[in-house]
């Protein structure tokens, strides 16, 4: 091999080292006795569950774990239900407004969401939603990212097989659903991963709309629990919180990774 | 007919969580409200009370420091890593996505990490630079160096994704040329200047914008890791807004300060966008 290859390596290998360790780092504390923390680098020291004990015992994780993959589920289905039939309508029927409601479509991505973002708390205030799963859920059912992505595969598909399906006597719903549905899952696992990662993600929003603890996403109560006063300042515990909500995503993330890559990538390429 | 129909889920979205806010907006930017008691009519106060709020103006030129130390940063390391990947080496896919992994972890795991990381006694980092014989740095409890510090780890955080962005733009250039490049005796760093460099110039524009709208939102990282100190040196808009609207309740302040805020944004993205179209 030749030196440069060996330098080359020597770097890559560095910098994946510097990606994972951390994750490492964080899973092998939130096993370690709180003692020994200030001594842990790389090798375990002792390992315990009893960070996740108290920390199980101090804040309901496993509701909220059960709240973010409801309100990313409904939120996931809303936008590639609805994505496709705007999609759909935007992109092989006629209507007038057409043109215009696409360019509206367009601009609200250019639209930052700091001026909507008061006003729409002021909007769940009024309408009881604060505290209820509807102030997650309902402003998250349509995307315009997801609506331009259905669009744009929708345009590629040839009329000719929408006119065989509707001389088979299909109407336009199962037409979307069921003749054009399967020629795009590449589209539909791109917008799916993209809406559920950023629904899942989210804490801005969360933090506003929810403050009874029982109906919290995971992230949302993991940040308060880091921030407030209720792990005694326990790192370990306040770890072990971390740990719980990294992991779902790692996990999936290792399987499906090229997936992750790829629609990830694709939104950048668009936006 | 069936046409409006289909788009209707997506008319009522747009009418209740754009359109409305969007207009009311506007309207609060002009009352005094704290939700509870009468909207009360104050004119263009709000307006004025930005001018001479030098908090917000902090606030604004600490997300400014935090995007220009972020932006130049992320670009130069993820083309560094990028140009690394697109060399033929083994485990290519491994690699890629360990550089990915932060990009798909919640901002929430990142930061509670870094926070250890960043540690002044037991933090892993100075840890390490003690050990290489260097001194310890003051990560977070220096008001100079707090902002500095996340935006390392906002780099760290973001930078997979940029990597993919640009090994798709170094794929894209043609092999033949750099063929024809060694043919006339050119070095690494000139292939790189004038072959490369120009094929990606597009994605570095496209980094920079996605960057900046990320940037400008920075919120969870300074909420989490300094709560906006020390010193007020990571109060970012975001979370100044975000206390005035919802510790504060000083609802037609804080939509003032949206909507100014956003107005910057638009003007910052319009500037980078026609600085690029002038280039090419």
């Amino acid at each position: 091999m030749k030196p440069t290859k060996i330098l080359l390596y020597i770097l890559l290998i560095g910098a994946s080292f510097t990606f994972l360790y951390p994750f490492y780092w964080m899973i092998l504390a939130s096993l370690t006795p709180e003692s020994l923390l200030g001594d842990l680098n790389i090798l375990p020291l002792e390992i315990t569950f009893k960070n996740y004990q108290i920390m199980f015992s101090k804040i309901p994780i496993l509701r909220s774990l059960l709240n973010s993959t409801i309100v990313a589920t409904c939120s996931t289905l809303g936008v590639v239900v609805f994505g496709s039939m705007v999609g759909y309508a935007l992109a092989k029927s006629n209507f007038r407004g057409r043109n215009l409601l696409f360019f509206i479509i367009v601009f609200t991505m250019t639209l930052p969401f700091q001026i909507t973002l008061i006003p729409n708390y002021i909007l769940m205030v009024k309408f009881r939603w604060v505290d209820t799963f509807a102030a997650l859920i309902m402003p998250a059912l349509n995307s315009a990212f997801a609506i331009i992505m259905f669009r744009q595969v929708f345009k590629g598909i040839p009329d000719d097989l929408i006119d065989a399906a509707r001389v088979d006597g299909c109407g336009e719903l199962r037409i979307i659903f069921q003749v054009l549905w399967p020629n795009i899952i590449p589209t539909i696992i791109t917008v799916a991963i993209i809406t559920f990662m950023s629904s899942w993600n989210d804490v801005l929003w969360p933090l506003i709309v929810i403050r009874d603890e029982k109906l919290m996403t995971m992230p949302q109560l993991v940040t308060l629990f880091a921030v407030g006063g209720r792990a005694d300042a326990q790192l370990g515990v306040k770890l072990a919180s971390a740990v719980l909500l990294a992991l779902p995503i790692i996990i999936t993330y290792s399987i499906f990774q090229k997936h992750f890559i790829r629609s990830m990538a694709s939104s950048g390429l668009k936006g | 007919m069936l046409s409006y129909f289909l788009v209707s889920p997506y008319l009522v979205h747009l009418l209740l969580f754009i359109s409305f806010p969007v207009i009311f907006s506007v309207v609060l930017t002009f009352h005094k409200w704290n939700i509870i008691s009468e909207m009360q009519f104050v004119g263009v106060d709000n307006y004025i009370r930005i001018f001479h709020d030098r908090l917000f103006w902090k606030a604004l030129l600490n997300t400014v420091t935090f995007l220009l130390i972020h932006i130049p940063l992320q670009i130069l390391i993820a083309l560094l890593l990028a140009y690394f990947l697109d060399q033929k080496i083994f485990l290519k896919g491994f690699f890629r996505a360990t550089f990915f992994m932060p990009v798909v972890i919640s901002g929430v795991v990142v930061t509670m990490v870094w926070q250890q990381l960043y540690g002044l006694d037991s933090g892993l980092i100075n840890k390490l630079l003690v050990g290489i014989g260097l001194g310890k740095v003051p990560w977070l409890t220096d008001k100079n160096v707090a902002m500095i510090s996340i935006a390392i780890m906002a780099t760290w955080k973001n930078v997979g994704l940029y990597v993919i962005l640009f090994l798709v733009g170094l794929q894209s250039v043609p092999r033949r040329y750099y063929e024809a490049a060694d043919v006339e005796g050119a070095n690494q760093w000139q292939k790189f200047r004038f072959i490369t460099l120009p094929a990606i110039n597009p994605t570095i524009f496209m980094v920079t914008i996605l960057s900046t709208i990320g940037g400008f939102n920075l919120f969870i990282e300074p909420y989490i890791m300094t709560g906006g100190g020390p010193l007020n040196s990571t109060l970012s808009a975001m979370l100044y807004i975000y206390k005035h609207a919802f510790e504060y309740y000083h609802m037609g302040y804080s939509a003032t300060l949206g909507i100014f805020f956003a107005f910057i944004i638009m003007m910052v993205v319009v500037v980078q966008k026609y600085t690029i179209e002038k280039d090419d």
